[in-house]
């Protein structure tokens, strides 16, 4: 049986400031080396004084993954030499000498699959090695510390996935609810990163780094379950190691250093005293915190009758729910979701859509209150909508520029019917025979309105006059 | 000129115009040119002293507010960071590492203007107990140059006690303030941990460590206390306890006051002429109207051990970070691998920092972790609960600062283990959190013998209180260099 278990860092991007220093949490858009201070690069005689953000956080993240959060956390020491880690030890946490991260014990279900998350700890990022080359063949290896301090959120899982499948969906349900939980962006560069660990049947645990992306990851996966499956049905050993993803040749490749050996001598990190974390504290983050993805699901069904799958795609996108939210009332929750869920998908989709779409709440409201009163049809509400992302103008003014008004008056739709009627005489003797093609003259109709007319009025005409034919 | 005037003379002196602090700095400084060949308290000296001295007389003429210190010198332990001056840790790791910015410790004194006169010697990043263990050179005991002047803050205790400052700022890990202070004949105190900011104190053991002031009188330490004492934003381990004024009521005496002495500190291993010292301190302290008992500390024979283990572990990871890559020496980098690179740039670090580093990768290493670091801890949390229990029944405990008298420079450089020994009837504060002060008691042959007192947390005023008392007691005599 094919075993994985994750462990995933997570950047908290919407803090301010580093997990230990002043210094910005948000160091991308920074020259190299300019966002550091002597907290973040570890010099003498600096101490790190804990950012108390960062602990809440922590603990939103813990508590929508179903972790317990002891009654008071430690920090610890993980000695190692590294160049990207200005002290040559990490600041995080350890639960060895008893649970005193910010969470463990949690569990996710994936299609019915239970995930248990085993802990969840805050330590602080390294900075960032840029090499000449590649990493294994450089000369030159530039540091920039602009990263090291920025708060991380490290959560490991049990090895309970049986499939890179399953993994691909636990990692989309969590970064919708770092992302719901606004404590990070995951879609910026760095901010979820992902190790895997997998063994198949009985074999070594064999962990996998250095994987860039989520798409990545499954990929991965699937090539290390080959991999790992050809050697075993030729009776190779699988050794125990650490493999490195080669994005380049889509391969795994054995990462020669002996990483599983480390011995980083943890010990508890004086400088930052005991965080109690009393159960008031807790049940105080718990009421302010954002609604769930499935909470959101629910209400979204039970409140206002939208469809399941509608629900789904609605609350896990905090981008599409935070404008359903501001956009609806009881009346028209259904019509705007069913936009956003329909119409709106293409026009934004992709970070850079988003940030430039004009879109408002209040458009939307407009919309399916226009498309709701018979104003505009439901066709002309994608016309409108893709001119409101591009130009963001009212709709009124949108729809009288277009000339997307309803027709509905059934004197010149009857006129338009007769038309078509005499444009298509045999599909009109074939509707007769056959009522099941009708809906061909229907959308000539259509075609003839650009989609203006009023298609039960349009249907309604048809077929009376087909039967007085 | 009198330069060895205590604080409190100092203060008085400047304030009703007898003396200038022009005049104060520039005498202290010729006096620092002329000894320093053969005592060598300093690393580097504070060029502009003069000329912020000047600054000072000129606000006291103008008659423009003027922090309480009004330029008096104060020597800094060349581990506390001071910006614009070099912080060497008297190592070749910072030989010429300028910090950007001040230690806490350090704004508060500029802040009631006092004038930082230099930076002074001590073992390489506090590890040593003889300032032998510098990198530019061991530091000489005033009261006979062929001495040592106890460690790791020797420098400041040669600088207090030989009158090339008013008052000094050191650092206690393990008793680093209070045996030099003991070895060179002047009061030095090591607070609650918590008392006093360790921003800007480069760290060695971070969980036992906390900065000192060493001054000639226990009034005079009382003021640095003051001065230094307090919650700071920079650090997260001090503890708010409000403002207070240590030194008011330093004159009431211990009458009444429980005095616990320290049976595993003044019986074997303990030099005749200490021994014979304490007995003399603890008579005095009863005639004043002290009850005096001893007290056993189990867990003290274990406390050498247990201190070097933790010591060590913290100092390992502390001491990780000079690694030359961010600060240092000048190295060319060129053809080293990292690894290859890291080890060249560490062996730079003195022998005793190297056996440091040895045993703190080696007793919180698998394997040996629940041996040596893990029991380390469980001593650790087993000295505090004796100790709380001893204050259940004492107001303070004494014994000796240190169980001999200052050696020889030299004559145990090459016996780390027996240097170790010596620390162990100051490092029981340090494990446990509590203040202890040494106080200079008598000379013998011409060397120093100090005498120690400890107070539960917080409670440095019933510790000032008493040294003050027992230091009325005492007739010592000057300086001889």
């Amino acid at each position: 049986m094919t075993k994985i278990g994750l462990e995933i860092h997570c950047q908290l991007t919407k803090l301010e400031s580093k997990l230990f220093c002043s210094c910005k949490a948000d160091y991308r858009s920074l020259d190299i080396n300019t966002n550091i201070c002597p907290v973040c690069i570890g010099l003498p005689g600096s101490l790190p004084l804990l950012n108390k953000n960062a602990v809440e956080k922590a603990a939103m993240i813990s508590i929508a993954l179903g972790c317990k959060t002891p009654p008071k956390i430690a920090f610890f020491r993980k000695n190692y030499f590294y160049p990207d880690l200005p002290k040559n030890f990490q600041i995080t946490q350890y639960n060895a000498y008893g649970p005193t991260s910010i969470g463990s014990d949690g569990k996710v279900l994936i299609e019915d699959k239970e995930i248990r998350v085993r802990r969840i700890q805050l330590e602080e990022d390294p900075g960032r090695l840029v090499y000449e080359g590649t990493s294994e063949k450089t000369l030159l290896t530039l540091i920039d510390y602009n990263r090291a301090g920025t708060p991380l959120v490290e959560i490991v899982t049990e090895p309970d996935f049986e499939t890179p499948k399953q993994v691909r969906l636990f990692l989309n349900v969590l970064a919708d609810l770092v992302e719901n939980l606004g404590v990070s962006d995951p879609s910026l560069e760095g901010a979820l990163r992902v190790d895997g660990n997998i063994s198949i049947d009985k074999g070594n645990r064999v962990e996998i780094k250095n994987v860039g992306s989520f798409k990545d990851i499954e990929k991965a996966l699937h090539f290390e379950i080959t991999r790992q499956q050809s050697l075993a049905e030729r009776g190779i050993p699988i050794p125990a190691e650490t493999r490195h993803w080669d994005e380049a040749r889509k391969i795994t490749v054995s990462a020669r250093s002996k990483e599983e050996e480390q011995d980083y001598r943890y010990f508890l990190e004086a400088d930052i005293p005991w965080v109690l974390i009393d159960s008031s504290v807790i049940d105080k983050l718990k009421k302010n915190m954002p609604e769930s993805i499935y909470s959101k699901k629910e209400r979204y069904i039970k409140k206002y009758g939208i469809p399941l799958q509608v629900a789904e795609v609605l609350s896990s996108d905090k981008f599409y729910s935070d404008l359903f939210e501001q956009a609806h009332n009881e009346k028209n929750a259904k019509e705007i979701a069913n936009i956003i869920t329909t119409d709106l998908k293409g026009f934004a989709d992709t970070k850079e859509q988003r940030e430039q779409l004009k879109l408002t709440p209040k458009h939307l409201a407009d919309l399916a209150d226009a498309i709701m009163n018979n104003i505009i049809t439901r066709n002309s509400g994608k016309l409108a909508l893709q001119e409101i992302v591009k130009s963001g103008k009212p709709l009124s003014e949108i729809i009288s520029s277009l000339d997307l008004g309803h027709v509905d008056d059934k004197s010149s739709l009857s006129k338009i019917i007769d038309d078509v009627f005499s444009e298509e005489e045999k599909a009109v003797s074939e509707a007769k025979l056959n009522p099941d093609t009708i809906n061909y003259l229907v959308g000539k109709v259509m075609r003839k309105t650009k989609g203006k007319a009023d298609p039960a009025l349009t249907l309604d005409i048809i077929k009376k006059k087909l039967d007085s034919k | 000129m009198n330069l060895g005037i205590t604080a409190t003379q100092y203060l008085e002196q400047i304030k009703n115009g007898s003396l200038t602090v022009e005049e104060f700095i520039s005498k202290t400084m010729e006096r620092i040119n002329k000894v320093e060949p053969s005592i060598h308290a300093y690393i580097s000296l504070n060029n502009d002293a003069i000329s912020q001295a000047k600054q000072i007389d000129k606000k006291l003429k103008a008659k423009e507010n003027v922090g309480s210190c009004l330029g008096m010198p104060i020597s800094i332990k060349d581990n506390i960071c001071t910006k614009g001056m070099k912080t060497t840790c008297a190592s070749k790791m910072l030989e010429n590492f300028v910090a950007p910015y001040d230690a806490t410790v350090i704004s508060n004194l500029k802040s009631q203007d006092a004038i930082i006169i230099g930076k002074t010697n001590l073992d390489e990043f506090a590890m040593g107990i003889s300032t032998e263990f510098s990198y530019f050179g061991p530091s000489r005991n005033p009261w006979n140059t062929d001495y040592v002047p106890g460690g790791s803050s020797g420098g400041s205790a040669v600088s207090v006690s030989a009158l090339e400052c008013i008052a000094s700022l050191g650092s206690d890990t393990g008793g680093s303030v209070r045996n030099p202070a003991s070895f060179c004949s002047v009061v030095g105190l090591k607070p609650t941990y918590g008392l006093v900011s360790r921003y800007g104190l480069i760290s060695y053991a971070n969980s036992i460590e906390q900065v000192g002031p060493m001054a000639r009188t226990v009034e005079d330490t009382a003021f640095i206390l003051n001065i230094i004492s307090g919650i700071d934003q920079h650090d997260n381990t001090t503890i708010d306890k409000g403002k207070v004024d240590y030194t008011k009521e330093l004159d009431v005496g211990v009458e009444g006051k429980r005095i616990g002495i320290i049976s595993e500190m003044i019986g074997e291993g303990v030099d005749k002429q200490v021994a014979a010292a304490t007995s003399k301190a603890i008579s005095k302290l009863q005639t004043l109207g002290a009850e005096c008992n001893e007290v056993s500390l189990d867990s003290v024979k274990f406390s050498v051990a247990t201190y070097y283990t933790i010591a060590a572990t913290e100092a390992g990871s502390n001491l990780a970070r000079y690694d030359n890559i961010r600060y240092g020496f000048d190295f060319d980098v060129e053809g080293y691998e990292f690894n290859a690179y890291i080890s060249k740039a560490r062996k730079n670090f003195g022998p005793e920092v190297t056996r440091r580093m040895i045993l703190g990768s080696f007793v919180p290493s698998a394997g040996y972790v629940g041996k040596y670091f893990l029991k380390a801890l469980k001593v650790r949390s087993k000295i505090k609960s004796e100790i709380e229990q001893a204050f259940k029944k004492f107001d303070l405990l004494i014994a000796p600062t240190s169980p001999v008298l200052p050696f020889k420079i030299g004559e145990k450089v090459d016996d780390p283990l027996s240097l170790y020994l010596l620390d162990i009837n100051t490092i029981v504060a340090n494990l446990s959190g509590i203040p202890a002060i040494s106080i200079p008691y008598e000379m013998t042959n011409g060397l120093p013998i100090g005498i120690q007192f400890f107070a539960n947390s917080m409670q440095e005023k019933t510790l000032l209180q008493a040294a003050y008392a027992l230091e009325k007691t005492t007739n010592l005599p000057g300086v001889p260099i």
